[in-house]
């Protein structure tokens, strides 16, 4: 506990301005010797910090969610168990699946930026096959709710089937946000502007959209 | 979408109007849009109470014009028992999410952070804009429930279930009404996330050369704590809105229970929980009061070291006080249930914390009392208004002692005498912390100084008036005179009429009183004093060692590089009474805090 | 300006104590047998947030008074303990204070909510609608009978949605649209609602609580004093809130007997 009580400080000409806890706080940034932001080794990625402040956010919200499912169900005795789609589980596989290829698509734009001579555009196959599996999911998800709809089981049909749905949408709406960005990291690469914060930031939100499914997708099998 | 961060760095200062004041991504255009957002709303919110008080001390005044508002919520210019209601509820809410929440943090918080810690913008300008004009469609929203046909909601801020769930039949205004309330709110949220992203990035990644956490000013400070609330605040507030919207269009039954009967009619819902709505809100909700009030006492803090002319007795004591009360906050919202058929026990458990959040809000004030002991002070409207915030702080936070205790609350619960807790404590309060700011830093923000006579009229004025609204208010309460109603026919409840026609004198003479204010900002914006210099009150901290108003790019050419501790004043051998953040003139500091 | 604003707020730090040291405006008198703990808990906190109230506002007034005129040569002074000693003052003296008062006050809400009702309760049940209070009876067999609440009709002042043709427990049942309840007896008050959330708050008897829509809760509480006291809204339930209101009679036991005999006559 500080029990600074205010003494009027001497004057000190050693101490200096470096010293101490500060020097430009968090990472380390500051703007000795002109703008170090353009400086890309030492400039502030905000994304990479900024993508961890975004993700606690959407854990509140589903962990909102969450505990207002746990509570529902405990509320009354209407609470139907259903078979979760089939398809789900296929949609599960193509998250994980679309994982790894962005994975396999950084080492990919790791390796080529690493090399001496980097010439012509980076290679992005790797990011469209991420891309597409990722569209197939939100297909794959549209599936699953068209599907139930069809069985005549919709929004208001039993509370079990409000909170798959409004569970699933609340994903796949921040999902669609992944989708997104990925288009971006493929614009910025095929224009050679990629920074690599933009890039692990993007990567890191969609790997969380799919740790994300899994445990809703945990949480419908175990619930409904 | 995280690539936006490029812009930061990037951007030059735009040229076009609507890029330089509409659809500005600089923070000192965002922020001094949010502060004429709130400006706006707390006329609404001002004039709503108006509108209540008059009716609650004279209930069959014809209040003229009243039915261009609403023809029938005001026939014949006398307002209905629902209107009455309708009126209350966007009162409550204006006030507390578009004036509490977007002035003090928002506003001043957008203006200031990124400039108190050196840094050149926010990390992701777009989301900052984006987070204003997602505010203000939510302002709209909410107002043009006024003009829908049955008006706007009438179930109160907190908007209770099953009251605000079960559809047009609960009463006028809960239909269409609560949706666009719903809605409203939970655009307001997206606006406070993304805000609340930038606030925190901009803290942690965004500080300049030199600039420690804890060389942070504690206005600094106040911000940044109410950002992590208000991150993790907003994101549990908005699914909740969001099932209260379902509930009302699909037909769902989150929070509607089964066989209600409303009009003979069975309502078609089933199952839902009541009380699941009260644990979301109020899990949002407490922490909210203190999304309100914590910016403003970062904001008291700064304001008062600078005219105190010395820093606090312990900077680090204050910021662990502040970060106290933003974890407490999130442990103690269940005692706004105490009475709402929660299990009993749980009552208790939720009493304990509360009754700790006394601790750090009495060593924030003794700090506050015990710094002003021996200092030299200047009195101006900005010291005035703060000093004012202390006093109402203190009046406010006392009359948490009754209410932190769930046996007393029998007796209060929903009485006036929570109607003159919170409002002191974090209506008032935030009001003079907000003037505090706007008295403090206008000549920053516009160039040009405010009339400090009028200033003065101001707060002494509105100091009297404010205490003669709320402090009868408890007493009001322990009478037992609930709150909500629109009249009081309650044989024990007749006596206490007087009593609400003087609160409403005073509420009518304080709200003129505000007018002072509002002539001064504007008057002054465009004809007062050009600031004599770029730090007329002899600050330390970085704001005051930039051009006045700051450049595009916060500072110009240069990049502040920062050598001390936010507030050395009175610094012993120095060359001035204070030295600034960026002086490199070195001092030993036994105080610079490790 | 300064010595101004430091007297405004003494004067109104002294004006806001006179109505509670005068009792101007006092607690409604308590007319239960619980009451009193929470009247004393009342004065007790009453006594603790004043003197924190006029100390700190005093203190604020004279700091204001005596520090706003410094003299140019005038040094900065430090208050005597610094910040850690009242970070020290702060935990013992409001935070223990505040502590010791929760502990206490536990008593005056256990004697309320965690007290099982007597076997010999008398069981009244309250259903809360909009805007009115209505209450039953079990009557001689001392059961309720249960509630339909498709046979709601107020026109046939059937409030409850009871089936007295079909279920046997309703046939006795009296329902009213007063609450009458006999002295020193203790009431296990069943509370039902049948559209939203709802309050029963009678000042008299320290005694509020809230109707949960779907999940019907009870309290309990025994009055001493005979005498007619309103039974009062605080939830905010709709345009007839306001409004929302019934008459709580305590009566010796043999007015209460008569007039429970009477309102059986006029099922």
């Amino acid at each position: 506990m500080a029990t600074t009580v205010h003494e009027p400080p001497k004057i000190d000409l050693d101490r200096s301005p470096s010293q101490g806890s500060g020097n430009g706080g968090w990472r380390n940034l500051g703007p000795a010797g002109g703008d170090l932001r353009r400086v890309k080794p030492s400039s502030p990625p905000p994304a990479s910090t900024g993508i961890w402040v975004g993700l606690a956010a959407i854990t509140m919200t589903f962990a909102a969610f969450t505990s207002a499912l746990i509570v529902r169900q405990g509320a009354a005795q209407d609470w139907q168990h259903f078979t979760l789609p089939s398809i789900l589980y296929l949609n599960s596989l193509i998250i994980i699946a679309s994982s790894v290829t962005l994975e396999m698509s950084r080492r990919q734009i790791a390796a080529f930026m690493g090399r001496e001579a980097a010439q012509g555009p980076a290679p992005a196959r790797w990011l469209y096959v991420t891309l597409g599996l990722g569209l197939l999911f939100v297909a794959g998800q549209t599936v699953a709710w068209l599907q139930l709809r069809s069985q005549g089981f919709g929004l208001a049909t039993n509370i079990s089937y409000s909170f798959f749905y409004v569970l699933t949408v609340a994903h796949a709406i921040h999902l669609l946000g992944g989708l997104g960005g990925l288009v971006r990291v493929i614009g910025k690469l095929n224009h050679s502007v990629l920074r690599r914060s933009t890039l692990n930031a993007t990567s890191l939100y969609w790997h969380f959209m799919g740790a994300l499914w899994l445990y809703l997708l945990l949480l419908l099998w175990m619930k409904l | 979408m995280h690539d936006m961060s490029a812009h930061a760095t990037q951007h030059g200062a735009p040229t076009s109007f609507i890029r330089k004041h509409v659809f500005s991504i600089d923070h000192k255009v965002i922020g001094k849009q949010y502060y004429a957002l709130a400006l706006v709303a707390a006329v609404v919110g001002m004039f709503l109470s108006w509108l209540m008080r008059i009716h609650l001390g004279w209930g069959n005044f014809a209040i003229p014009g009243l039915h261009l508002l609403s023809s029938t919520g005001a026939p014949g210019d006398v307002m209905t028992p629902e209107y009455y209601l309708q009126l209350m509820t966007m009162h409550g809410t204006i006030m507390v999410f578009f004036v509490l929440t977007t002035a003090p943090f928002a506003a001043f918080g957008n203006f200031f952070l990124p400039i108190q810690t050196g840094a050149e913008d926010m990390p992701f300008p777009h989301f900052n804009m984006m987070s204003f004009w997602v505010t203000f469609v939510a302002f709209l929203v909410m107002v043009a429930a006024f003009f829908v046909p049955d008006g706007p909601t009438l179930g109160g801020w907190t908007q209770y279930a099953p009251l605000s769930a079960v559809g047009a039949v609960g009463g006028p205004g809960q239909g269409l009404g609560v949706v666009l309330w719903a809605a409203s709110i939970g655009i307001f949220c997206i606006g406070q996330l993304l805000g609340s992203l930038n606030f925190i990035t901009t803290t942690l990644d965004m500080r300049c050369k030199g600039m420690s956490l804890m060389r942070l000013p504690l206005s600094a400070w106040g911000w940044f704590i109410t950002s992590i609330m208000g991150l993790t605040a907003f994101a549990v507030l908005m699914p909740a809105c969001i099932l209260l919207i379902l509930d009302h269009v699909a037909g769902t039954s989150f929070f509607v229970p089964s066989n209600l009967v409303i009009n003979g009619q069975i309502l078609p819902h089933s199952g839902g929980s009541t009380l699941l709505w009260q644990h979301l809100f109020w899990f949002f909700g407490h922490p909210e009061v203190y999304i309100a009030i914590v910016p403003g006492m970062g904001i008291v803090s700064h304001v008062l070291i600078t005219n105190m002319r010395r820093p606090m007795l312990s900077h680090r004591v204050l910021i662990y006080s502040m970060g106290a009360l933003a974890v407490l906050s999130y442990m103690v919202y269940g005692h706004h249930m105490f009475v709402s058929g929660m299990n009993p026990v749980s009552s208790i458990a939720f009493s304990f914390p509360t009754l700790v959040i006394t601790i750090p809000s009495t060593i924030v004030v003794l700090i506050w009392l015990g710094s002003l002991y021996g200092s030299k002070l200047r009195i101006n409207s900005a010291s005035l208004f703060a000093l004012g915030f202390i006093s109402m702080f203190i009046s406010g936070g006392v009359s948490g002692f009754f209410l932190a205790q769930p046996s007393l609350d029998i007796m209060i619960h929903a009485t006036y005498f929570v109607v003159g807790h919170f409002h002191l404590v974090m209506g008032v309060a935030a009001m003079f912390g907000i003037f505090a700011g706007t008295y403090f830093w206008f000549p920053k923000m516009t160039g040009r100084m405010m009339n400090e006579t009028l200033g003065k009229a101001h707060f002494i004025l509105s100091f009297i008036g404010a205490y003669c609204i709320f402090m009868p208010f408890h007493y009001l309460g322990m009478a037992g005179n609930v709150r909500r109603y629109q009249a009081f026919t309650d044989d024990y409840l007749i006596p206490l009429i007087p009593v609400h026609k003087f609160i409403t004198i005073a509420a009518l003479f304080t709200g003129f009183v505000q007018l002072i204010f509002i002539y001064n900002l504007i008057y002054s914006r465009f004809k007062g004093p050009h600031a004599p210099n770029d730090n007329p009150w002899e600050g330390t901290s970085l704001e005051w060692s930039t051009a006045t108003p700051p450049p595009h790019n916060n500072f110009g050419d240069k990049m502040p590089v920062v050598y001390h501790d936010p507030y050395q004043y009175s610094v012993e051998g120095a060359s001035a009474d204070y030295i600034m953040q960026t002086s490199p003139e070195k001092i030993s500091s036994p105080d610079e805090e490790k | 300006m300064a010595k101004i604003f430091a007297v405004v707020i003494v004067l109104i730090a002294i004006a806001s104590a006179i109505p509670i040291i005068m009792h101007t405006w006092p607690l409604p008198q308590d007319i239960s047998v619980h009451g009193h703990l929470i009247d004393e808990q009342f004065t007790d906190t009453m006594a603790e947030a004043g003197i924190s109230f006029l100390a700190s506002q005093i203190l604020l007034a004279f700091f204001i008074f005596k520090f706003s005129s410094p003299k140019p040569g005038d040094k900065i002074k430090s208050f005597p303990g610094g910040a850690s000693g009242l970070v020290i003052a702060a935990f013992l003296l409001v935070g223990t204070e505040c502590l010791a008062l929760g502990v206490f006050g536990v008593k005056a809400w256990a004697s309320v909510y965690l007290t099982p009702p007597a076997a010999d309760a008398i069981p009244v049940q309250v259903q809360a609608g909009q805007f009115a209070f209505y209450f039953r009876y079990p009557g001689p067999d001392g059961k309720f009978g249960p509630i339909h609440p498709d046979q709601i009709n107020e026109a046939n002042a059937n409030f409850f949605g009871i089936d007295t043709t079909h279920d046997q427990d309703a046939k006795d049942d009296i329902v009213t649209a007063e609450m009458a309840i006999p002295v020193n007896k203790e009431i296990h008050l069943l509370m039902h609602s049948k559209d939203v959330g709802h309050s029963f708050y009678v000042p008299e008897l320290r005694v509020q609580q809230d109707f949960v829509p779907g999940l019907d809760v009870s309290i309990h509480f025994t009055a001493t004093k005979v005498g007619k006291y309103e039974i009062v809204c605080t939830q905010l339930c709709g345009l007839g809130h306001y409004n929302m209101k019934a008459y709580l009679e305590v009566k010796s036991q043999d007015d209460y007997d008569a007039w429970i005999k009477q309102q059986a006559a006029l099922q």
